[in-house]
């Protein structure tokens, strides 16, 4: 057990001045004493031979029983002084954990990194924010020779580093579909296949594919149990939901799931997001979809990807800059 | 070996028989009042665990006398299940008995040398050493 002898002389100065004089400055310094003590790894029966050698010095007549209660009073600090070896050894250890931590967390971000395309005539934003260090969402854009755009955008019930896992598998999946599997309905098919035998039953993965084919300007897309985005009408000004049936990946071998198509007109926009948009936080109680849609309203006229960002930092003010859980949004406008 | 020497555990009560004892040496040997105090508890944590855990053993002391220091050995013994996992016992926090044990990391932390030999239905025996300062 090392750690800094606590200096007698001075102790026993102290305790002699506060004696004499009962002056707060005394108690001051002990308060320094007590705090560097901790700093040093003292442990409080070492404080307490401390205090029992200087009484004895200042007082050699000491009486007999409070010498023995004093060493009593010793006997019954141990443990409190383990529990501070064993705090500042766990303190240690977290913060290694941390730095594992934040190297996973970069590692992810390279893995899981996609990259917004440039695509004349669409307007793109993204944000994906976790709530933790590591995300349990995942967006991705595949922007293919025949200049459709595919968009992949899933959510793990849960978060943290079980979820980013999961994610990292679902990513690579899709990396390794042949390129002419682009119907979305048919890529959760697949997927849901995977995720259905790689994944303990108890975690889900809910999943959103969408493609965009600017040569007749439809929007095709499936959806495994993900949270419905919204679709915004230009000529009428209405916003509606983006619907589509279809059970969370994961959860049976053979789940098939419907394929919708819609026309996208001039001006018109997708909004896609997470539960963690819709499932924000206020007080007790959780944001109502209305709401959400009311926030996005309000950022609409901006270009999508600072609209992105407005919403994001909105949620994050209203929820005291805390997120419970990770939080992703995605604006697609077609150009007027 | 001394029989005065040796406490065999067999119920709760014989915990506080290998404090004495071991406060005894301790003493004998010059130990100061804090470091009898910790030889105590890592007496106690040791003595306690052949009790729960394996219903009854024994702990010995012997003198180590070297050129430049002395010390006191304490080897506790049994032949109780032994463990299956010797890392996870050695990490903090982790207490089977529950509560705010001080385990075998805390009797580590309280002794200079702390050595386990375990063999998972054969026992366990832990040998562990204080200087003298």
């Amino acid at each position: 057990m090392e750690s800094v002898a606590l200096d007698l002389d001075n102790y026993r100065k102290l305790l002699k001045e506060y004696l004499l004089t009962h002056d707060e400055t005394a108690l001051y310094q002990a308060e320094q004493l007590s705090k560097l003590s901790v700093q040093h790894n003292v442990s409080p029966e070492e404080i307490i031979h401390v205090h029992i050698k200087a009484l004895k010095e200042l007082y050699p007549e000491l009486p007999e029983e409070v010498n023995d209660s004093l060493n009593f009073l010793l006997e019954a600090m141990i443990s409190y002084g383990l529990a501070l070896q064993e705090y500042q050894h766990l303190r240690e250890k977290q913060s290694a954990l941390e730095s594992e931590i934040s190297v996973a967390a970069n590692m992810q971000k390279t893995l899981l990194s996609t990259k917004k395309p440039e695509i004349p005539g669409l307007d793109i934003g993204a944000i994906s924010v976790p709530a933790n260090r590591m995300n349990g969402d995942y967006y991705h854009f595949i922007y293919d020779n025949d200049h459709t755009l595919g968009i992949a955008l899933a959510d793990v019930i849960g978060k943290g580093i079980p979820a980013a896992l999961a994610m990292s598998m679902i990513k690579y999946s899709m990396d390794s579909f042949p390129e002419d599997l682009r119907q979305p309905s048919r890529i959760l098919e697949n997927l849901n296949r995977v995720v259905e035998r790689n994944v303990d039953p108890s975690m889900f993965i809910t999943m959103f594919y969408g493609l965009y084919n600017p040569k007749d300007q439809t929007f095709s897309y499936a959806s495994a149990g993900h949270e419905p985005g919204f679709y915004y009408h230009k000529e009428t000004d209405h916003y509606s939901e983006i619907e589509a049936k279809g059970l969370v990946l994961g959860a049976t071998n053979n789940a098939t799931y419907d394929q919708e198509v819609t026309q996208i007109e001039a001006g018109d926009c997708i909004i896609l997001l997470t539960d963690g948009v819709t499932e924000c936080h206020l007080g007790d109680r959780f944001i109502e979809r209305d709401e959400v849609l009311d926030v996005i309203k309000r950022y609409m006229h901006l270009p999508a990807q600072e609209a992105v960002e407005h919403v994001y930092k909105h949620f994050e003010r209203l929820q005291d800059f805390h997120l419970r859980d990770d939080f992703t949004l995605i604006i697609i406008r077609k150009d007027v | 070996m001394d029989f005065k020497s040796c406490v065999n555990i067999r119920q709760e009560w014989d915990i506080v028989g290998a404090r004495q004892l071991g406060r005894e040496k301790a003493k004998e040997l010059g130990f100061g009042t804090v470091d009898q105090a910790r030889i105590a508890t890592a007496i106690s944590e040791l003595a306690r665990n052949i009790y729960l855990y394996a219903g009854t053993g024994k702990v010995r002391f012997e003198i180590v006398d070297q050129l430049d220091k002395k010390g006191l050995k304490i080897i506790a013994i049994d032949e109780g299940p032994g463990i299956r996992d010797v890392s996870q016992v050695m990490q903090d926090g982790y207490s089977t008995s529950g509560g705010l044990g001080a385990g075998l990391p805390g009797v580590k932390r309280l002794m200079d040398f702390f050595e386990i030999r375990t063999e998972w239905g054969e026992g366990t025996e832990i040998e562990t050493i204080k200087w003298v300062r």
